[in-house]
């Protein structure tokens, strides 16, 4: 599904490990937001980015959520980086089955970060808003891009769903819940 | 619905292994707030003044602060409460951290134990599923490294432990509870866990918490982080550096310990050394610290980097805040490199850092002078930080001397008799203090060290200038954009007040301004404590984000209960008298409220004993430091009156008032003395 040639706003979270402090505000801030109504709750499990956090040695990573993967890696890689060892995935965005991270706690849905699209739309991501120590820094630069369909939010759900409780089931629920809502 | 706190405690019984999750009532929270205020409330409910500290009936409580969990920034206080081995009074120590977020997104507000459990276990708590588990591999284990065993052995690498290391299980009387970088250090707390036989308290929460009116609340959030950044900038002018700015004393950030090294006494409170802070010092000191320290961390939702990961060559990493940096290697007449290490060792026990230098220091003390002899010290090796090293290890599994040292300077003077209580110098109600000894008297700090039932000094001053700056004109312009003042006056108290003259020491502030100024320092600190508000960005820096005009907005909006300045500050106050009531049941009195006697110099017993009278009246209690029936029943607190005339603490004619004649010819006396000096 290709598209033609565009000039589009490419939007960037540069990361700054050195800079982090571990405070998990960038998580507090995304979970309010995208709360609804927004801000009507907290709670950073929800939250579209996570801080890879071990204190005792000194690892900490912000990390994004980034697309939804049906399985899991089948080779994996850990890292060492000035002599600290990252875990395999430490630095992975994707919402896989491997792990809790990036899945709505009670669905298990895939989260994604959007950079807090929203109308109005916000001056800065918040979760770079509320890093006061430079570890999050916003960019936008202008890029030609091949356009490409995005998928769909719902579509990257259903499709989740249907990977977690195979696609019968699903069609079978969507069946129950269109008659009962006709009621 | 509930806002901003869950509406459910849980209750574990560990005699009996019982775990409850039991809602709570919400008018306790508009009447108590949370954290310290309502576990106020239980303690005074369920812990009558005949129960020992070490009693299965004592209760322990952690409490996650009422906005903990919510984003206002900095909120994330744990306030343990617990009756203390030591004062044997109420304890209520606050840790920083991760843990009272994590609790309140389990779905819990408080975790209270009651009972002993026979065993050694610990507590998991993972959003509905609780249980207690076995703990009997972590005996021994430090408390780092216990966090460390049980987020492996749970493969929970995001659970939040809180746990006690060896001196916690042997009820060493300062023992500490730790969480990572923080810790609840004051008032033995660590030692009524051991005592429950609870090694940790691990939690990991993924729920929802509310906001009552979400798009306020954010707002005064953004507000916070917008001060916050302008504050960062503009450091205050003509205050000492760590005192500049927001924030914990900033100890790990800040090399320049001249004022610390050179006003602060060493040894076991002994020795000023006035120049101590040489070029060669600090240099030596800087590269120590930058060499052991791997980063500046924070707490929870907070920007701030009060602490920092330690990473000595040889020895387990750790984390430090704050005063701790130098206690260790103050008390020891050492260098910076042997307080980190020993801080190591220390932290992995659990002790509390202020007590467990001066308790060692005494002890050394009462050896050169002949009390205690080289019989109490089988084999302590000669040189002076080995000695050290030594006695922490003696203390901790409470080995001979060591058995005696455990209950701190106080207990163990009385111990050893031979004249040692002379050399517990620097103890209020039987809690080792600040190492501080200075020349004139300073009538608010007189009364903050009496008064005060958080024991620690830190946790009572604040917000006013520690000294009045030299020129009016910088005094005027200090006062410029001071909007966190309660009212106008404090400003005028501040532009008036003088390094010399008239308007100096000891006898201006006056009696009546010093008793606003700490009736307003407390009462900040007492908010704090109720809403799991960190003080450094609060109640303890000079200009902090935190207030009486926006508490309670964040209460409104955070929580939904409707409050206002004058309702806040009523709410303080009642569970601010609450707290003095579990403690006048447990028998403190004016008798107890004093600072060491060689606190300083100059003293000035009529002033002091007027000063006293006066913010006890301020306070609604009487001349012995009891709240009287009026000011029980004006905040409602009539079940405390009953108990007390039912317990002969109170009678029923008590006329309510301590302002009687003797204190006003006192008075006068002290303005004719003000004139002539
Ligand atoms: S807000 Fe910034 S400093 Fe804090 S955890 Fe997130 S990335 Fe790190
Ligand atoms: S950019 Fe917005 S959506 Fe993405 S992680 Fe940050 S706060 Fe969350
Ligand atoms: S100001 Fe310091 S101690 Fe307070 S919450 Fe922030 S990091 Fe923790």
């Amino acid at each position: 599904m290709k598209g033609e040639k565009k000039k589009k706003i490419i939007k960037t979270i540069k990361i700054d490990v050195d800079s982090c402090n571990g405070c998990r505000a960038c998580e507090v801030i995304c979970s309010a937001f995208h709360a609804s109504p927004k801000y009507s709750s907290n709670n950073p499990a929800r939250s579209r980015i996570r801080v890879i956090r071990y204190p005792i040695a000194d690892i900490y990573v912000p990390v994004y959520a980034g697309e939804y993967a049906v399985a899991e890696c089948a080779g994996r890689d850990k890292y060492t980086i000035d002599g600290k060892e990252y875990d395999e995935c430490a630095f992975c965005r994707a919402s896989c089955p491997s792990r809790d991270l990036f899945k709505e706690p009670d669905s298990s849905l895939p989260l994604k970060c959007d950079m807090c699209e929203s109308d109005p739309s916000q001056k800065m991501p918040l979760c770079v808003q509320w890093c006061l120590n430079d570890a999050l820094i916003f960019e936008e630069r202008e890029e030609e891009v091949e356009e490409e369909v995005k998928q769909e939010d719902l579509e990257i759900g259903l499709e989740s769903l249907a990977n977690k409780y195979g696609m019968d089931k699903i069609m079978d629920v969507v069946a129950r819940m269109s008659t009962s809502k006709k009621g | 619905m509930r806002y901003a706190e869950t509406g459910f405690n849980l209750e574990i019984d560990l005699t009996r292994g019982n775990i409850e999750r039991v809602a709570t009532d919400p008018r306790d929270t508009e009447l108590y707030l949370g954290g310290l205020g309502t576990n106020a409330k239980i303690l005074w409910e369920r812990v009558p003044p005949e129960v020992e500290p070490f009693s299965p009936d004592n209760l322990l409580i952690f409490a996650a602060g009422l906005l903990c969990g919510t984003p206002a920034i900095g909120c994330n206080r744990t306030i343990v409460s617990t009756i203390s081995p030591q004062t044997m009074l109420m304890a209520f120590s606050m840790m920083g951290g991760f843990w009272a977020p994590e609790l309140k997104y389990a779905g819990y507000d408080k975790v209270i134990f009651r009972g002993k459990s026979p065993e050694l276990v610990y507590l998991w708590i993972n959003n509905d599923k609780v249980e207690i588990r076995d703990a009997s591999h972590l005996k021994g284990k430090g408390a780092i490294e216990t966090a460390e065993l049980i987020q492996q052995e749970l493969n929970e690498p995001k659970a939040q432990v809180a746990a006690i290391g060896l001196a916690g299980e042997n009820r060493v009387y300062f023992a500490s509870i730790e969480q990572g970088k923080s810790s609840a250090s004051r008032g033995g707390i660590g030692a009524v866990m051991g005592d429950k036989g609870l090694k940790a308290i691990v939690v990991r929460g993924t729920q929802d918490l509310n906001i009552a009116v979400p798009g306020e609340f954010l707002e005064l959030c953004n507000e916070v982080l917008d001060y916050i950044k302008e504050r960062e900038e503009k450091p205050i002018p003509g205050v000492m550096p760590i005192l500049a700015g927001l924030g914990s004393p900033q100890e790990m950030k800040i090399h320049d310990e001249k004022w610390h090294t050179e006003s602060f006494m060493w040894g076991n409170s002994r020795e000023r050394r006035k120049d101590f802070w040489t070029e060669e010092v600090a240099n030596e000191w800087t590269k120590t610290m930058e060499d052991a320290r791997k980063r500046l961390i924070s707490c929870y939702n907070c920007p701030m980097k009060c602490g920092a990961t330690i990473s000595i060559p040889g020895l387990p990493t750790y984390m430090m805040k704050c005063f701790s940096k130098l206690t260790y290697t103050m008390a020891a007449f050492s260098n910076l490199d042997f307080g980190l290490r020993i801080a190591q060792r220390a932290t992995e026990y659990g002790v509390d850092a202020f007590s467990a230098p001066q308790v060692m220091a005494f002890a050394l003390e009462l050896y050169e002078n002949g009390i205690l002899t080289n019989d109490d010290f089988p084999e302590m090796p000669s040189d002076n930080e080995g000695r050290f090293f030594w006695l922490l290890d003696r203390i901790v599994r409470r080995e001979g001397i060591g058995d005696v040292l455990a209950n701190g300077t106080y207990w163990a003077a009385k111990e050893i008799g031979k004249d040692a209580e002379a050399y517990a110098h620097n103890n209020i109600k039987k809690h080792e203090q600040m190492p501080l000894k200075l020349s004139m008297l300073n009538p608010i700090y007189f009364l903050m060290y009496s008064t005060g039932e958080k024991i620690s000094i830190t946790q009572i001053e604040g917000q006013f200038p520690q000294m009045p700056f030299p020129t009016r004109e910088e005094r005027e312009e200090f006062v410029k954009d001071w909007f966190q003042v309660p009212d106008e006056k404090f400003k005028q108290y501040f532009l008036d007040w003088e390094l010399r003259g008239e308007n100096s020491f000891p006898y201006y502030p006056t009696v009546g301004m010093c008793c606003d100024i700490v009736d307003w320092q407390e009462r900040m600190h007492y908010i704090d404590d109720a809403l799991g508000m960190c003080s450094g960005l609060s109640s303890f820096p000079l200009k902090p984000p935190y207030h009486i005009h926006n508490f309670p907005k964040f209460i409104s909006t955070g929580a939904g209960i409707d409050m206002d300045e004058a309702r806040l500050t009523q709410a303080a106050k009642r569970y601010r008298t609450l707290v003095r009531a579990i403690n006048i049941g447990r028998g403190m009195r004016r008798k107890d409220e004093k600072p060491p006697e060689n606190h300083w110099k100059k003293r000035f017993p009529e002033l002091e004993a007027e000063l006293l009278d006066e913010y006890y009246n301020l306070k609604g209690w009487n001349k012995d430091g009891i709240p009287t029936k009026k000011s029980l029943h004006e905040l409602g607190l009539d079940y405390v009156s009953d108990d007390f005339i039912k317990r002969g603490i109170l009678t029923e004619i008590e006329n309510g008032t301590s302002n009687d004649t003797s204190a006003k010819n006192e008075k006068n006396k002290v303005e004719d003395m003000n004139h002539e000096g």
